[in-house]
């Protein structure tokens, strides 16, 4: 058997922080054969970016290796000296992040950043560099090769960014591709786009692939094999279709379950109890022990080892080891608890909440010596919208394409340019700030980044109360105490959370908290803003079933903002789609996905990466 | 580019007449003639004949914006504000109070002395700064970079004054290397500013290093700079190349608006180190109580502080490709 280009032996990356030793990477081991497409797939805080960057030599500062050995084609690369590991680095691996937006430097161009590489690894005259610079180019699809070659990374898009990012790490022809996260911050047609042109390339080069994702979907299309990590160790080693056919750990099950838009829509997601451990306090046993559904006695205490049960697919679980089903350390602890239904009957689509006509929102463009307006930016350009009582409209389309302003616009958070706007028949659009008071109250909103959109400074309690003092001045402090504590249990967070701060929480306790944020108030709308965008898929669900029992409980309608159509698929009952400005299509969610009309819409959803039929 | 630079400009317009009438106010109104006519004649046995006899003679005899008694366009220009004031736009400032002085000729003489020790100090003290700064960011995290930044809290916890005694009784009293104080011109000049200068850089060092080690820590933290450690580059030339230009920005917005005020000399160092610039100009004016040396010297700190802010804005062009994109 030929040697593979990646081994990675118990690999052990730890660091050193305040709260002890963090065990980010726990002893990991798995190979990638030559032109082989191997997928890491964690949840954030599992240890696949350390994995990553361990075998590209990364590690900064307060990290080192605990153990273990990373054999790049048969030689350990972490004892090389640090000139040794630049050799390597950018020439034989190389790797792409997930932030393109951030990840060229801004003051270098396009063309300086990728000679730079070349230079730095193949001895070739500058203008061989520069022609092969324009080469690599022309290679990941741009059309005019010459001219990207001296632009500023500010004048592309994220898009076009990361193909200059693929042109840097494949320039040199590596034996090793690194992708974390790669089409993350991307829209769905770009993804599409842009893991096309990794697939293309690297089989063209015979380069492998190590792709970190936390997407499914994208796993089974693209990876041969798969590692599922959890706590720092590989929970499940397999094939692809193994993998997403047959799964065998608790964990990967859960996570395939926990993916929205394959659920029945009257059916909450399932869930994972609780979230990560920190990496500085795990489970002797098994890391999922706590967590798990199927957990047995001896779990918390005795570490599982990798089994087997089929060629190929491994799995690090008690249950497959048949000594352990044996010893009384198999008596199950808890019985896998029933899903209830949620009784979601289909809202009745007669009363009209929310409703608006020819909205359009444009933002000047100023020119020149004194800033004459030339023209505008239409971002919100002319849309009608009738949002039902009780129902979920979700607004879709890719950034840039007015979807969030117009959000913001029909809750009158950025001032319309014109149209108008109706709630319950009364009409917003001429209501001064002093007259929106009661409609404040009545439509709220939730936004995307749980880290940035709760002030820091304050407490839990006071954010929300905040929102209770101004819309809710009828409230006495006791009362709105009161209804503070109670939004928190309904959003699943326990009294004392109101004394706690921001940063105390983790982002899905965060968005609860948000979502406490626009309750308290007593909203009869939401708008949604990639209310569940920035979470981790488990998290996520646990998101979506709350959002969907309290619509239920309180006959909330959702405006939902997002791209994700999974999500779409899951809460919504109408679908609009936005392009440019403009809703290109308006239909009920099921004749959307089955019969979509427009040609856009039907772009978008064939740019979803889809995994078949096989579960 | 150019659009850039002359918007720039024209927004400085309507502010260098903002200050123009702000220092009148300061100087005319707040502190009025009468005022400074007492001041100078003093307090207690003056009479109002002498007073109204000292403001004519000085040029203070009009009333200070509006002048009733004329008519036409000539109630504003017989006032104090346009006789004294408006000329200072075209830097016309007239004649100092006390001994009927040139002004403008007085600052284009003592300029060049106040430069002779601000400019070497100015360019020494950024480089070095930048160096040690840079030197601890390579080094960060090690005891090298902690025992620098505890070093450098040390420096500028400790008084200017400090340095200054410090250095001429060391350097120039007991070593006796260079004269304590004084100054000549032309070359002859070297032997006096080496003992001011290096005061000046060693006191600003301790802000200066540990300004430009978080500005460059903030860049060594940014996705960019991984890219590049991926691409193989020496961490040398990840700080030097890739860190150093994007840290310019910060840098640039600190250094490039005191490059005027390089003019303006520094009052502390000039007076202790009796150097015949700008800034023991200023001193002198304000210990004889010339209003007029004193009010040229204000509203010229205040057109210095607009021409720094220029220089910047264009100076971010020549650094960040992103200014001119708007």
């Amino acid at each position: 058997m030929p040697t593979p280009v990646l081994e990675v032996k118990n690999l052990k990356t730890y660091f050193k922080t305040g709260a002890g030793v963090a065990r980010a990477v726990d002893g990991v081991s798995f190979e990638i054969a030559r032109g082989e497409t191997f997928a890491l797939v964690g949840e954030s805080g599992c240890g696949t970016s350390v994995t990553a960057l361990s075998i590209i030599q990364l590690i900064q500062d307060s990290g080192f290796y605990g153990g273990g050995q990373i054999l790049l084609n048969g030689r350990d690369v972490i004892p090389l000296s640090e000139k040794e590991k630049r050799k390597m680095r950018g020439n034989k691996v190389s790797m792409i992040f997930q932030e393109p937006m951030t990840s060229l430097n801004p003051v270098f161009t396009v063309g300086d950043q990728i000679l730079e590489t070349i230079m730095l690894h193949q001895k070739k005259s500058a203008a061989d560099a520069r022609a092969a610079a324009i080469e690599m180019l022309r290679s990941v699809k741009f059309p005019n090769p010459e001219a990207i070659f001296d632009e500023y990374p500010h004048r592309l898009s994220g898009g076009m960014r990361q193909r200059v990012m693929i042109a840097i790490a494949l320039c040199c022809k590596p034996d090793l591709l690194i992708a974390d996260e790669p089409t993350t911050a991307l829209d769905v047609t770009i993804q599409d786009e842009i893991i096309k042109l990794i697939k293309e390339l690297k089989e063209s080069m015979g380069t492998a692939a190590l792709l970190i994702t936390h997407n499914l979907a994208l796993v089974y299309n693209n990876a041969e094999t798969v590692g599922v990590m959890y706590g720092g160790k590989i929970a499940e080693l397999a094939p692809a279709r193994a993998l997403f056919k047959n799964p065998m750990h608790p964990y990967t099950i859960k996570l395939l379950r926990s993916i929205p838009g394959r659920a029945m829509r009257a059916r909450p997601l399932d869930t994972i109890p609780g979230s990560v451990p920190p990496a500085t306090a795990y489970a002797e046993g098994c890391r999922f022990s706590g967590r798990c559904p199927r957990e047995m006695q001896g779990c918390a205490a005795i570490e599982p080892l990798l089994s087997s049960r089929e060629p190929g697919h491994f799995a690090a679980c008690h249950l497959y080891d048949s000594d352990f089903m044996k010893t009384p350390d198999s008596t199950p602890l808890h019985r896998e608890a029933e899903i209830l239904p949620i009784i979601s009957t289909p809202p009745d689509m007669r009363e009209t909440l929310v409703k608006a006509a020819g909205l359009k929102t444009y933002y000047p463009i100023r020119k020149g010596l004194l800033k004459r307006v030339t023209g505008y930016v239409k971002a919100v350009d002319g849309i009608d919208l009738t949002m039902k009582k009780g129902s979920t409209l979700a607004l879709v389309g890719e950034s840039g394409s007015g979807k969030t302003t117009a959000g913001k616009t029909i809750i009158r958070l950025i001032e319309p340019t014109g149209g108008e706007i109706f709630f319950k028949d009364a009409r917003l659009t001429h209501l001064k700030e002093s007259e929106l008071k009661t409609f404040r109250s009545k439509a709220q909103i939730i936004f995307q980044d749980p880290y940035s959109s709760l002030n820091p400074r304050l407490t839990v309690g006071k954010i929300i109360e905040e929102g209770l003092l101004t819309l809710k001045p009828g409230l006495d402090r006791k009362a709105r105490l009161e209804k503070i504590a109670s939004t928190l249990g309904r959003v699943g967070l326990d009294a004392g959370a109101m004394e706690r701060y921001p940063h105390e929480f983790s982002g899905g306790q965060r968005q609860r908290v948000g979502i406490a944020r626009a309750l308290a108030v007593d909203p009869e709308f939401i708008v949604c803003d990639e209310a569940v965008s920035a979470l981790d898929v488990s998290v996520q669900a646990q998101i979506l079933n709350l959002l969907k029992s309290i619509q239920r409980d309180f006959g909330l309608s959702f405006l939902f903002i997002t791209h994700d159509l999974g999500v779409v698929k899951y809460v919504a009952d109408e679908v609009a789609v936005m392009h440019q400005g403009k809703i290109v299509e308006h239909s009920a969610t099921e004749e959307l996905f089955s019969n979509p009309k427009h040609a856009y819409t039907k772009k978008l959803l064939a740019a979803v990466p889809r995994m078949g039929n096989d579960f | 580019m150019l659009t850039y630079i002359i918007r720039r400009i024209l927004y400085a317009v309507p502010i260098v007449i903002g200050v123009n009438v702000l220092t009148a106010l300061l100087f005319f109104y707040v502190n009025t003639p009468d005022d400074m006519a007492r001041k100078i004649l003093g307090e207690k046995n003056v009479t109002p004949a002498a007073i109204e006899n000292w403001k004519k003679d000085h040029g203070y005899g009009l009333p200070a914006f509006l002048n009733t008694k004329e008519a036409g366009l000539a109630t504003v220009t017989q006032t104090i504000f346009y006789q004294k004031s408006v000329p200072l736009l075209w830097l016309d400032f007239g004649r100092s109070d006390r001994n009927n002085i040139d002004i403008g000729r007085e600052i284009g003489r003592r300029m060049w002395a106040s430069l002779a020790i601000s400019l070497p100090m100015f360019t020494f003290g950024v480089f070095i700064d930048l160096f040690f700064a840079m030197m601890l960011a390579y080094y960060r995290g090690t005891y090298l970079d902690i025992s620098g930044v505890v070093f450098c809290v040390i420096m500028m916890s400790v008084s200017t004054l400090f340095y200054i005694i410090g250095g001429q009784f060391i350097l120039g009293k007991l070593l006796k290397l260079f004269p304590i104080s004084g100054y000549d011109t032309g070359v002859y000049s070297f032997k006096f500013l080496v003992l001011p200068v290096a005061v000046g850089v060693i006191s600003g060092a301790g802000i200066g290093i540990r300004f430009y080690r978080t500005v460059f820590l903030e860049e060594i933290n940014k996705d960019y700079i991984r890219t590049a450690r991926a691409k193989g580059l020496s961490e040398a030339k990840v700080l030097f190349k890739h860190a150093l230009k994007n840290a310019m920005i910060p840098v640039l917005t600190n250094v490039v608006v005191s490059i005027p005020f390089l003019f303006y000399g520094s009052l502390i160092m000039e007076s202790f180190f009796s150097i015949p610039g700008l800034g023991n100009f200023t001193i002198d004016a304000i210990q004889a109580q010339d209003f007029a040396i004193v009010r040229s010297m204000v509203y010229m700190g205040s057109i210095l502080y607009i021409v720094g802010l220029i220089l910047t804005d264009i100076s971010y062009t020549l650094v960040d490709p992103r200014v001119l994109f708007e």
